[in-house]
């Protein structure tokens, strides 16, 4: 056994979950059974883990005063959003944070450490096929506690919830499991934002989450996923979905890259006539890694997929998307349709894109498209010709490129604070960015 | 203002400009005229510093300038401004950003004050009523499905805001309606100015009953084979280039 599995089999975390005892043992020994991911496993074979196997992660970070807590926060502030709050702060549920909603609004916001493993059993790793992830076991023997999510029966939330996963830098190295349960009961309607932010560049945590989305019988599950932490941290998640009749799932997916950054996405049909919405945004630069690895499941028939990611790569930076579509026999009159569209703004960038189908449905219609590119010189020239520096015609083509995701954005709250944000990241220097603001 | 002396051009080598001689005034209107492929288009790029041409001889001055020696950027700071013939579609970059951002470097160039944004937005949307564009266009993706005829009005809306001092129409005619050419039109005029140029490329005589020029030009062959007044544009629409080959020949 490597170091790292034996590092990463010992970790018992302090936690207050006690009642999942054998969900527990099933993930350890699946753990167990399970290889860690090399570069001769296929879907992990564009991405180096050294990174996180070099260096002893499994500690649990120290404590953090509540001010300095409080402080932090204001990091993850979106402007105008009127929203629930959830806060955990180093993979702790932090309720004096937290603005949760009341019994009337439709919306239970519960830890799982005060749940029965009765209400939790049914849903947790009921999502995705959970045998294919060895770090979603690694998480079910490690997550603190857990945040459970449940819009009530035909309840459409008034308000969206936005969850913060707030990571401080520590003096030593330390693991953060996140995992989120939430389920959209049949008709209900609810918008979840994830957001994971980190507070300096320099950081020393491994975060390694799993969210489940169960999007019951005509629901309509809205998730922004915002994977903001910064330049060193380590974060390798699953976002998982399981889509009942009719029921709908739009996401949002946003990498401002880290040093090595994983996210297994899958959306899995179980009912006829469901629908799923993705798009994505990745941005790494420097020696950063993103790898997405997204996969549609489609088991059943007249159930549409629509996916659209587009990643800018700097420097020295390295993407990975990998699109699977997988149509069963039982799947007709799926339409699935998937676009990758890279930007390398720099010759030692480099993406492996690969869509991934697999089609045994005859009445099927699937189309897919990659690209990488790099940026227009006849655009770059027009902006130049109206006396726009080619600096900045260059920060506004990049900009632009994602921007067309953005604008889609159906919170305009969250459009609007990440556009600044994103702006910025393509810009040097501040002032070549402010035609954006 | 310009002056063109006896410049040739290559691209991927082919012998596009052949000899090109013009001599632009402050405050004149100067007509190009010529069959397709004479080398219309690449005088308009060359002059705004599209790369991939290679200047083999010949020397441009703009405004007492070596323009050839200046980035395209430069050029247009100084000055220069060319309304494309085919204007670029930019999906993402939304066109009032993208004004507001050559407006202000403009103007920092010209060592004008930076006009705020609510002065900005004020002439903007004065320029797009003035060419009859909706305001929304200036929220929408640089030229993005913007129709032909929209996209040349955008053009227009755009020489408004930098105020060049020299414009170069490359056939911001074609694909006008009636109405359309006479709003742009009249846009041109409303810049016309003792020490603004103009240089209109053009096919059709129709514009120049609009837009009257102190010279046409015809250029063939990638040299300017005869100059004259706006009535050459009427004898041009009733005969053809094909006389005037065999002039020089
Ligand atoms: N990238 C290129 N590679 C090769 N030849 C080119 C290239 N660009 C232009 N040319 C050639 O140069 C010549 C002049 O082109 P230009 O676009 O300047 O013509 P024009 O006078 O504007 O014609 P039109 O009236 O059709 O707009 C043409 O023969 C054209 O095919
Ligand atoms: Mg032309």
């Amino acid at each position: 056994m490597s170091e790292f599995v034996t590092q990463a089999t010992a970790f018992k975390p302090r936690s207050a979950v006690t009642q999942l005892q054998t969900f527990r043992e099933q993930a350890l020994n699946q753990w167990l059974d399970s290889h860690l991911p090399n570069r001769k496993t296929e879907a992990w074979r564009y991405l180096s883990l050294r990174a996180l196997t070099g260096d002893n992660y499994f500690r649990t970070p120290a404590e953090t005063p509540l001010e300095d807590k409080r402080a932090l926060l204001t990091l993850s502030n979106i402007p105008g959003l009127d929203c629930y709050t959830v806060v955990m702060f180093n993979g702790s549920f932090e309720p004096a944070l937290s603005s949760l909603p009341d019994s009337a609004s439709g919306l239970q916001v519960s830890a799982f450490s005060d749940l029965s493993a009765d209400v939790l059993s049914p849903y947790l790793n009921s999502a995705f096929n959970h045998q294919a992830h060895p770090f979603s076991h690694l998480n079910a023997c490690h997550f603190a506690d857990g945040l459970f999510v449940k819009a009530a029966k035909n309840a459409v939330i008034d308000k969206p919830l936005h969850l913060v996963n707030l990571v401080s830098k520590q003096p030593e190295k330390f693991n953060v499991s996140p995992r989120v349960l939430v389920i959209a009961q049949s008709g209900s309607q609810v918008s979840v934002i994830e957001h994971y932010i980190s507070d300096e560049a320099e950081q020393s945590c491994f975060v390694n989450g799993i969210s489940e989305y169960c999007v019951e019988e005509g629901a309509q599950a809205n998730l922004y996923r915002l994977d903001m932490l910064q330049e060193s941290a380590i974060q390798i998640s699953g976002v998982h979905a399981a889509l009942a009749k009719n029921a709908s799932l739009n996401s949002f997916f946003l990498s401002l890259g880290s040093r090595l950054q994983r996210c297994d996405i899958s959306v899995n049909f179980r009912g006829a006539g469901a629908q799923a919405n993705l798009q994505g945004v990745y941005l790494p630069r420097n020696d950063q890694q993103v790898d997405y690895h997204t996969c549609i499941e489609h088991c059943v028939p007249h159930c549409t997929s629509n996916e659209v990611f587009r990643g800018i790569v700097s420097d020295n930076a390295k993407a990975v998307f990998n699109g699977r579509i997988h149509i069963h026999r039982d799947a007709q009159k799926t339409l699935a349709q998937l676009s990758n569209k890279n930007l390398l703004t720099s010759n030692k960038a480099e993406v492996d894109t690969k869509p991934e189908l697999e089609i045994y449905a005859d009445d099927v219609q699937c189309a897919h498209g990659a690209t990488v590119a790099q940026l227009d010189e006849t655009a770059l020239h027009y902006l130049t010709t109206r006396g726009v520096s080619r600096e900045e015609a260059t920060v506004m083509l990049s900009f632009g490129f994602i921007n067309e995701l953005i604008e889609k954005i159906q919170l305009a709250e969250i459009g609007s604070y990440l556009r600044p944000v994103l702006a910025k990241r393509f810009a040097s220097k501040h002032d070549l960015a402010r035609h954006l603001l | 203002m310009l002056s063109i002396k006896n410049l040739h051009v290559k691209m991927a080598n082919k012998h596009i400009l052949q000899g090109l001689d013009l001599n632009v005034q402050p405050g004149e209107v100067h007509a190009i005229m010529g069959p397709n492929g004479s080398g219309k288009s690449t005088t308009g790029h060359v002059l705004a510093g599209r790369e991939g041409y290679e200047v083999s001889s010949g020397e441009v001055s703009f405004k007492g300038k070596d323009l050839l020696q200046l980035d395209t950027e430069e050029r247009a700071r100084e000055g220069l401004f060319l309304a494309f013939q085919y204007p670029v579609e930019i999906p993402g970059v939304s066109n009032v950003e993208f004004m507001k951002a050559a407006v202000d470097a403009v103007r920092a160039h010209r060592d004008q004050p930076a006009l705020d944004s609510m002065s900005f937005l004020k002439k903007a949307r004065e320029y797009c009523t003035a060419v009859n564009l909706d305001q929304n266009f200036l929220k929408r993706g640089v030229n993005e499905g913007f129709s032909g005829g929209e996209k040349k009005r955008n053009e227009i809306m755009q020489m408004m805001l930098l105020e060049p001092s020299l414009c170069i129409l490359d056939e911001t005619d074609s694909g006008l309606d009636i109405d359309a050419l006479q709003i742009v039109a009249e846009g041109v005029n409303r810049l016309r100015s003792p020490d603004r140029s103009f240089v209109v490329i053009t096919h059709y005589q129709r514009l120049l009953n609009f837009i009257e020029p102190d010279v046409v030009h015809v250029l063939c062959g990638g040299k300017i084979v005869k100059s004259g007044d706006k009535s050459l544009a009427l004898e041009l629409e009733e005969r053809g280039y094909a006389w005037l080959e065999d002039e020089v020949a």
